[in-house]
């Protein structure tokens, strides 16, 4: 389980993440939801150690992430993959060379074993056909594909995904949270989605957290969503909006 | 941003640019990659402006020596000096320095714009994510390949601007062939082959690591990569011209 407590974050003046106290449920698919500009993208940047916190920790599995040596933060960060708003490919790199690079980096694997373990992973993501294409060469919802596929071609314990449909069409969108899904059952990973998409929140949400400028403003089961509404005015406001 | 400010970042940057590669053999192939990058499709502007920097330094200083110039009083000077001009000044300041403001024009630029672009598409944050030390993923196989191969691309141009003057002596017939190589003899000290070397790896150095500095820290989108392009290759400049009367001072 992951758990944020008390995770403040500033950049210069300005608050932006405000006393976050949060849990992410082991094994399903955690949604962080708020509109633009709230601190999603920042909250699971800190997450990940891509920005540091002012204040409070970022545990992983009772381990508070910032306060490891930069080794054992090395070795943990080998248990998270992510799937970035821009895909975040290796540019110089084919699809199938994207997917190899993290078993080249950390796995003892001969080039076969490599090539089968790509090869699986992107028979699992539903792209096949495109080993020898480079990124410049795929369009947008492949390349969402080919990110999941480099994030799972180690065995992760975590996945992170900051906005997985943005500058998809909803048919895409919804293959690709629908892949979310089944990827976070079939290898029972802790997968933490950052969306303002409340059809991913129906179709896959698990568990929700809903920030709203900076705060922590709701967290809870999805099928406890419809009743938090009635006492929750902005996330009323925020789901509405969104459908 | 302050200049001390910016040096202690730079500090900092290059703490983790030598620390072990997570993969040797990945590093090795970077590593050949980038020296073919850096050294052979550089080598034709090298050669280039070497051959033409020669030529004309000995052109314009032939032309100041000759007895109807001017210039100088009639016969004051014997001819041999050109050689001994171009020879000396091939070696302690055309080759290193000409040659590193050309490199940092081409190789400082596109470094910087390289890994700016990198940073700008969360390539690096990936890097950083995977677990992997995204400086000195990206910036060590440059850097060492820059200290390897631009030091061969200096020497070179040094040889290739001695026969750059030699050939413009030769076409032009402002002087003999024979007093050319009579005055570069006369005027070479191997302290200057000592001072030329040690031009080359610290400029080296200077454009690779400037040049990754400047790209990593590259925020926003595709203005601000091409502004670390520019900002790049100024930096290296006047780091270039400042180091260069530095190493003047300390070994002359």
């Amino acid at each position: 389980m992951i758990q944020l407590v008390d995770l403040n974050k500033y950049f210069e003046e300005k608050h932006v993440l405000k006393n976050i106290n949060a849990r992410f449920l082991p094994g399903v698919a955690n949604l962080v939801i708020g509109a633009s500009g709230g601190g999603k993208s920042v909250m699971v940047k800190t997450m990940v150690g891509l920005e540091k916190p002012s204040s409070g920790q970022v545990l992983f599995e009772n381990q508070d992430f910032n306060n490891l040596e930069y080794e054992q933060q090395q070795v943990l960060r080998r248990e998270i993959g992510m799937l970035f708003q821009g895909t975040a490919l290796f540019d110089s790199l084919t699809v199938e060379q994207n997917v190899e690079f993290p078993l080249m980096m950390f796995s003892n694997m001969n080039k076969e074993e490599r090539m089968d373990r790509v090869n699986l992973c992107l028979s699992r993501v539903n792209l096949v056909n495109a080993n020898k294409k480079t990124p410049a060469e795929i369009s947008g919802g492949m390349k969402k594909r080919v990110g999941i596929a480099r994030a799972i071609a180690l065995n992760i314990k975590y996945l992170f995904c900051d906005e997985p449909n943005s500058g998809l069409d909803p048919l895409t969108s919804r293959v690709i949270d629908t892949l979310l899904h089944d990827i976070t059952k079939e290898f029972g990973i802790t997968t933490i989605i950052n969306s303002h998409d409340m059809k991913t929140v129906k179709d896959i949400g698990e568990h929700i957290v809903f920030v709203h400028q900076g705060q922590k403003w709701w967290e809870g089961s999805s099928h406890d969503l419809a009743e938090a509404q009635k006492s929750n005015p902005e996330l009323d406001a925020f789901v509405k909006a969104s459908f | 941003m302050n200049v001390f400010s910016e040096v202690g970042r730079y500090i900092l940057f290059m703490r983790y640019v030598f620390k072990r590669p997570e993969r040797g053999r990945m590093f090795w192939n970077m590593l050949m990659r980038e020296m073919n990058l850096i050294g052979i499709e550089s080598l034709v502007v090298v050669i280039l402006i070497a051959v033409i920097t020669g030529a004309v330094t000995t052109v314009q200083t032939a032309s100041q020596l000759k007895s109807d110039s001017g210039v100088l009083p009639p016969s004051l000077f014997p001819m041999e000096i050109v050689g001994s001009v171009v020879g000396s000044s091939s070696v302690l300041e055309l080759a290193p320095t000409i040659t590193c403001l050309v490199l940092a024009g081409k190789i400082g630029a596109n470094i910087a714009s390289e890994i700016g672009n990198m940073k700008v598409s969360e390539q690096i944050d990936a890097y950083e994510v995977m677990g992997i030390n995204s400086i000195g993923f990206v910036s060590f196989p440059k850097i060492l390949a820059g200290v390897i191969v631009i030091p061969f691309l200096i020497v070179l141009s040094n040889f290739l601007l001695i026969f750059g003057g030699l050939m413009a002596a030769k076409i032009t017939g402002i002087m003999t062939m024979d007093e050319y190589v009579t005055g570069l003899r006369s005027s070479f000290l191997p302290l200057y082959a000592k001072v030329l070397l040690v031009k080359s790896y610290v400029f080296s150095f200077i454009i690779t690591s400037l040049s990754c500095f400047q790209g990593y820290y590259t925020t926003g989108g595709a203005l601000e990569v091409g502004e670390a392009g520019t900002k790049a290759v100024t930096r290296i400049c006047v780091t270039i011209l400042l180091f260069d009367l530095i190493i003047a001072k300390l070994l002359l």
